[in-house]
């Protein structure tokens, strides 16, 4: 079980700079999550960790032990890829044996006819049998044991490539988009077995992701990350509640969250669409701010809109999406040019609106998220805003 | 007119018609290929065999069966299983030398990244070169007084060897140049399947502890390159075993037989003494030796080197 600290890691391929000075230290069995969009440098970044790529400044401790000058083997990190990497020529059984056959044998007790000499290579290959038999019985792998990879299912190659990452328990394992190349469901189920795992082994998980759902659902922290740098660190609801910058806030939160022009007004008030809001801020009056609210934060309003903390605009419904337990409403900004909004919504409150119906949405101050031009996230005076909680979603 | 196609009398009449038609459809689409694979192969064959049982001379009027006795006399034969010892020696420094080789320089080359190409065309240009030619400038090279490789021998301090007019010698210098004109095709082959590997295999050996040249080659390299293996050394032995050129313009058989190869003999037989007969019933041999050579590969090796 191991810490690992990152300082000030940077890399660029050729001109393109990748990570610029990342600085980051991971808690000794705490899953972390690494996401971003793509070509934000998160897997660049993990791969650093591991070992597959020298970084051009920077360091890298693992429990406190400084590992840039070691091979990947030697850090005791383990790789989980998106292809998952099985060796297509070897069995289950092979696979998952390899890193313990590397470590445990000698080169020339490897090798084709030099090792029928070795006289203690019966009793560590004994060893090593035992071992793969422990880590395939904890991931239902027991009966696929003399398979070849090619007739896994994709579920049962990704299983299998993790047996291969725990087998020699290592102190941190390293996973790079595991979950990508399995289909809705499956990834849905893994994400509960990925987290379970990580309960019951007690590593420090490194988990490089580009959905943000991943990342909320299995993580102790999440780091966001674009352009080489982290946006954010924080527990997943810190993200979801306090994004820091507008960035974070469209990437984290499905469906993404809805994003209104706001400007400040005389004496720092701020207005949404000309209307005056009861939230202050220090800008200066005239400037341009975007509001962001949660689809759960926006409802209906039924007759007049006013009430005090409460903003409203008029919409109009485009679609509704049914998707069971509740539905998703799509709306047009009736009038204005800009793009719709959404709101999360029990069927009931759904089935009140008809389709193409001009309606009033409104949302509580205290739960929407003010940024500047440059996207920093602004804490605004005012009435309610000292409780920045959400508002419940359902009516 | 559609109650009419209702009935079921019709209804079955228009699916043999259909049934027909996608068979006309099919034949006519397998009919050129089928075509053209009687006429260059099969009926070649079948001619080749008859004549192989035939005592039929090039320019003969008349030719009588006789059986099987072309091949009664081919086994007999001194020359015959002489030349056939010799195409096998052959084959056995031509294929370890030419596949191994090709392996070894498809591995050293792979990884560069800007002097790739550079040797690829260096080393794939006797590919391209015609032996006929190339077999005077080594006969230059291997020239016992006046060839470079004796002068560097001769400066060395070694007696000079006679290469292509010394028996012991003789077949061994042929399988080299063998070597050396089919070293770059299979090299391309060979970096074909290197790059085929995945990138994400050496790094997860790398992860687990299977970093070292030795096990990275043992344990990744070599079993994926097994498919790639299996058809160069398929194409090789085939290459070598059809070993005629440098012969006909090097040695011609000699020194004293120890160059005589199976298809030199069936060229003297068919070409210079005109015994077709003969002549076919030895290139039936010979082809029953490639058609082993590729039943090994079907079924034999495939299952193996695949995963």
């Amino acid at each position: 079980m191991a810490t690992v600290t990152l300082s000030s890691i940077a890399k660029s391929f050729g001109p393109t700079r990748v990570l610029g000075g990342v600085d980051l230290d991971i808690a000794d069995g705490e899953f972390l999550t690494l996401v971003g969009p793509s070509g934000c440098g998160k897997s660049t970044l993990i791969r650093i960790i591991a070992g597959l790529e020298h970084q051009d400044g920077g360091a890298v401790t693992i429990g406190g032990q400084p590992v840039d000058h070691l091979r990947p083997h030697e850090r005791r990190v383990a790789m989980v890829f998106q292809s998952y990497a099985l060796y297509p020529h070897m069995s289950v059984r092979q696979n998952i044996a390899l890193p313990l056959t590397m470590s445990r044998l000698k080169l020339w007790q490897r090798l084709p006819l030099l090792r029928a000499l070795s006289g203690q290579r019966r009793a560590v290959m004994r060893g090593i049998e035992a071992d793969v038999a422990a880590a395939a019985a904890q991931l239902q792998l027991d009966h696929l044991l003399d398979r070849k990879p090619a007739q896994l299912s994709g579920g049962q190659r990704q299983r299998v490539a993790l047996g291969r990452a725990m087998v020699r328990h290592p102190d941190v394992f390293l996973m790079d988009e595991p979950l990508s190349n399995l289909d809705a469901k499956l990834r849905v189920h893994m994400r509960t077995e990925l987290a379970e795992l990580h309960k019951r082994l007690g590593a420090t998980f490194i988990y490089v992701t580009h959905d943000q759902v991943e990342a909320m659902t299995m993580s102790d922290r999440v780091a966001m990350m674009d352009s080489g740098t982290i946006l954010q660190l924080g527990t997943p609801s810190q993200l979801y509640e306090k994004p820091g910058s507008l960035k974070v806030a469209q990437f984290i939160g499905s469906p993404a969250i809805n994003l209104l022009p706001a400007s400040v007004g005389a004496g720092g008030r701020l207005e949404l669409f000309g209307r005056p809001m009861s939230l202050t801020v220090q800008q200066p009056q005239g400037q341009a701010m975007t509001l962001g609210v949660r689809s759960e934060a926006l409802s209906l309003v039924q007759g007049e809109p006013a009430g005090a903390g409460r903003a409203w605009f008029s919409a109009r419904l485009r679609r509704k999406e049914n998707l069971g337990s509740e539905y998703i409403l799509h709306f047009d900004l009736a009038g204005r040019d800009l793009p719709g909004v959404t709101m999360r919504t029990s069927p009931a409150q759904a089935a009140s609106v008809a389709e193409a119906a001009e309606v009033t949405l409104g949302f509580d101050e205290a739960a929407c998220h003010l940024f500047a031009a440059d996207g920093e996230r602004i804490e605004p005076r005012g009435p309610g805003v000292a409780s920045a909680s959400i508002v419940p979603l359902r009516a | 007119m559609t109650l009419a196609l209702d009935t079921p009398m019709q209804l079955v009449s228009s699916r043999r018609r259909r049934l027909w038609i996608e068979r006309v459809t099919g034949l006519g689409f397998a009919a050129p290929a089928l075509l053209l694979l009687v006429l260059t192969i099969l009926a070649p064959l079948a001619v080749l065999v008859v004549l192989s049982l035939t005592n039929y001379e090039f320019g003969g009027v008349d030719l009588d069966f006789v059986g099987l006795a072309n091949f009664q006399k081919a086994l007999a034969d001194p020359i015959i299983r002489r030349s056939l010892l010799n195409t096998l020696i052959y084959v056995a420094i031509m294929v370890p030398g030419g596949v191994f080789g090709a392996l070894l320089i498809a591995i050293l080359i792979h990884r560069r990244t800007r002097t790739r190409s550079l040797y690829e065309v260096i080393y794939f240009l006797p590919v391209t070169s015609t032996l006929i030619a190339m077999a005077t400038v080594w006969q230059f090279l291997l020239h016992p007084s006046l060839g470079p490789v004796n002068g560097l021998l001769k400066w060395l301090g070694f007696a000079p060897i006679a290469f292509l007019s010394e028996p012991s010698t003789a077949l061994a210098t042929l399988a080299v140049i063998g070597i050396w004109q089919i070293l770059g095709f299979n090299m391309i082959l060979f970096l074909a399947g290197l790059t085929a590997i995945p990138r994400d295999l050496y790094e997860a050996a790398d992860i687990d502890g299977c970093s070292g040249g030795i096990d990275r080659f043992l344990t990744i390299t070599w079993p994926l390159l097994g498919p790639t293996t299996m058809f160069v050394v398929i194409t090789t032995m085939i290459t070598a075993f059809k070993i005629f050129d440098t012969v006909a313009v090097m040695t011609r058989g000699g020194p004293v037989g120890s160059t005589e190869v199976l298809l030199y003999n069936i060229y003297l037989e068919g070409f210079q003494y005109f015994h077709t007969g003969y002549a076919a019933a030895l290139t039936f041999i010979f082809l029953a030796f490639i058609l082993v050579f590729s039943a090994a590969q079907t079924f034999a090796l495939d299952k193996k080197v695949h995963y």
